[in-house]
């Protein structure tokens, strides 16, 4: 097996509601390899935010309960470490970027300050030196006038200004990993762009492992190395990219993929839907989730969740079928 | 501005500015330049996708049409009628033979009325017919569109979201109309009910010879539902031409970049591809550059761009452009 710096198994997360128990995460494992990026991709509700989220403690509880599961970060199980302990990775040696960069701002407090912060809470730099760092960090994520700008406020910065300024604070203590959960999802097509290639350049600079989360599969083909595709709580495939897009083994996936114009396409087609919805699990399913969208279903489907399959060097997939025979795996 | 006779729809210089006001007295200070001067045409029967980055006026652009907004200069003919001219009795007529489909299908139903109500208005509001007629049709709509006629008397937070565009879809073809303004209708959606609705509304055009106007930041979803392309960039349309020459040979260089910032959901592709990459961000719409709207972040920008505002041109029969360099691209 090899290093992981993060090691996630068996991790089961619920919710309660008024309708019931929701079972957001259900046993997802996966590891990171040290300068890795892994895409996670699935629509809403499919639970990629939620295993984020758990692994760094950060699902409210009460409703939120992470009942199961371990993530073993640099040797240390994140899920057992107190509030304190925590906090320390978070931001630290974690970096989270999220989704809105509106309100994950403090619009109150000048783009300085909450740079400076992480910077004397986590290293114990100065105020003088967090300054100087602030602006080296601007600078790095491409914001001009840097030592200027950090006294202007967020309501003074572009949407894709402002995921500058939550990368560069994600990155201001130099952490190991990179979250970033559907962090371009929210900009235009050509700030995306400017975006996604920063991040490139930062990971060569940096070197450090990342987590992109996100529903656009264009965005992880040119992004990651490896792929981890979660439906209903579970991951249902994970390969490397190369792998995925070419070869894609689980029926949502290849619906998913199908189910995409793309721009390069030539002449205009029916496109492949998946007829239904993605599914609000009340309770741990006995069939496999997917079952009731799949054009491959089968009687055992209906009996028992499929455990990730080796179907390929790297790639498993959640699926009894082998959807290029159409029968059951042997 | 085109020769073909079966025009549908035809906008010639078409300007929305919204004003602002300030101070105590509400003194007009300025104005938002949303929609400055834009002209083109849908032909009958076909799909006219309008694509932009968030602000260049394409959504400001179909409400104008509809007369939702009041042109501040300019020309609407639908059908022959300049749309500017008529009193608001006679507009509302003309309504029937025009609809809408909003983006977001959440705030577009209102929460207090059933399926119904919300389908059998435009019914009972413009024809003179009885309960039980409007029932009937209203069956009949929902079934066009998939929906289960027995959740009739349903209220919209009852659907999915994509089942709620249908309804949206049904409210809108409830008058039979010929023109569709379709603003983002599957934005919202996730990925693979996206395909769905799509696939609907293309069902639904060769059905009833319906014309779109289809508003889209998904430049990969246009080309899949467009048979000809219009280009918007902060309020002047850049470029129009069929949907295949926009994306084999586009002729401006916004569009050209727009094309380049896509991601494309197959890596090996997205590797190959030649990237421009954009700076900066779309200029205030209050405070346009002058000259060349996109010269502030053209590759290829020279003095003149500065100086004059390039003419709209048709440089090949059917591809219209505003730049003054296009010819290198031929």
């Amino acid at each position: 097996m090899p290093d992981f710096i993060l090691d996630v198994q068996g991790l089961e997360t619920t919710f309660k509601t008024p309708d019931g128990v929701v079972h957001a995460v259900n046993g997802v494992s996966f590891g990171l390899k040290e300068g890795e990026t892994l895409g996670v991709v699935g629509e809403s509700g499919c639970g990629k935010s939620v295993t984020m989220l758990s692994v760094l403690g950060l699902v409210a509880s009460p409703p939120g309960k992470v009942k199961a599961g371990s993530a073993v970060f640099l040797g240390q199980d994140l899920l057992k470490m107190s509030k304190e302990e925590i906090r320390h990775v978070r931001g630290a040696q974690i970096g989270m970027v999220f989704q809105d960069p509106m309100t994950s701002l403090n619009p109150v407090l000048t783009i300085g300050r909450q740079l400076e912060e992480p910077l004397i809470l986590h290293i114990g730099m100065t105020k003088k030196q967090a300054r100087e760092r602030a602006a080296e960090l601007l600078t790095m994520v491409g914001i001009p006038n840097a030592a200027d700008r950090l006294n202007d406020y967020p309501h003074q910065f572009s949407g894709g200004m402002r995921q500058r300024v939550m990368i560069a604070m994600a990155l201001s203590c130099s952490p190991q990993i990179l979250i970033a959960d559907e962090a371009t999802t929210a900009l235009d097509v050509t700030i995306q762009a400017q975006i996604m290639d920063l991040v490139k350049r930062l990971r060569e600079e940096l070197g450090m492992a990342i987590i992109w989360i996100t529903h656009d599969l264009g965005v992880v083909a040119g992004l990651a190395q490896r792929v981890i595709v979660m439906y209903g709580g579970y991951i249902v495939e994970q390969a490397p990219v190369g792998e995925l897009y070419a070869h894609p083994e689980h029926p949502y996936t290849i619906g998913l993929l199908a189910s995409l114009p793309r721009v390069d396409e030539q002449g205009r087609h029916q496109l492949a839907s998946i007829e239904g919805m993605p599914p609000v699990l009340y309770s741990k399913p006995d069939a496999c989730p997917f079952a009731p969208r799949c054009k491959w279903v089968q009687e055992k489907c209906w009996k028992e969740n499929p455990p990730l399959l080796d179907v390929g060097p790297g790639h498993t997939a959640a699926c009894w079928v082998d959807t290029k025979t159409g029968r059951l795996r042997p | 501005m085109s020769a073909n006779n079966d025009v549908l729809l035809h906008v010639e210089d078409l300007v929305m500015h919204f004003p602002i006001y300030r101070g105590v007295i509400r003194r007009q200070v300025g104005a938002v330049h949303a929609v400055d001067g834009i002209s083109f045409d849908v032909q009958r029967g076909e799909t006219l996708g309008l694509v932009g980055e968030s602000g260049c006026g394409k959504s400001t652009t179909g409400r104008t049409i509809l007369q939702l907004y009041k042109a501040t200069a300019g020309q609407v003919y639908f059908d022959g009628t300049n749309l500017l001219d008529l009193k608001p009795e006679e507009m509302r007529y003309m309504r029937r033979d025009m609809q809408m489909i909003f983006q977001d299908p959440y705030a577009s139903l209102n929460p207090r009325m059933t399926v119904e109500q919300i389908v059998g208005e435009p019914l009972m509001v413009h024809s003179a017919v009885t309960g039980k007629e409007i029932q009937e049709r209203v069956q009949h709509l929902m079934e066009l569109v998939n929906l289960n006629p027995s959740f009739a008397s349903r209220y919209p937070h009852e659907f999915s979201g994509g089942q709620r565009q249908r309804i949206g879809i049904a409210r809108a073809l409830a008058l039979q109309p010929s023109f569709i303004v379709c603003d983002e209708p599957i934005s919202a959606l996730d990925v693979s009910i996206q395909a769905q609705v799509v696939n609907l509304l293309e069902e639904l055009q060769d059905q009833f010879h319906l014309t779109y106007l289809f508003i889209a930041h998904d430049l990969s979803m246009v080309r899949h539902i467009s048979d000809r392309v219009a280009v918007m960039y902060l309020g002047i349309m850049a470029e129009v031409a069929t949907r295949d020459e926009i994306y084999v040979k586009p002729l401006h260089p916004y569009t050209q970049a727009l094309l380049s910032a896509i991601p494309i959901p197959d890596p090996i592709a997205d590797a190959k591809r030649k990237r421009v990459i954009l700076q900066g961000d779309v200029p205030s719409p209050v405070n346009p550059p002058s000259g060349c709207r996109f010269r502030t972040r053209c590759p290829i920008a020279e003095a003149i761009c500065a100086e004059e505002r390039p003419a709209f041109r048709e440089l090949s029969p059917g591809h219209f452009t505003a730049c003054h360099f296009s010819e290198r691209f031929l």
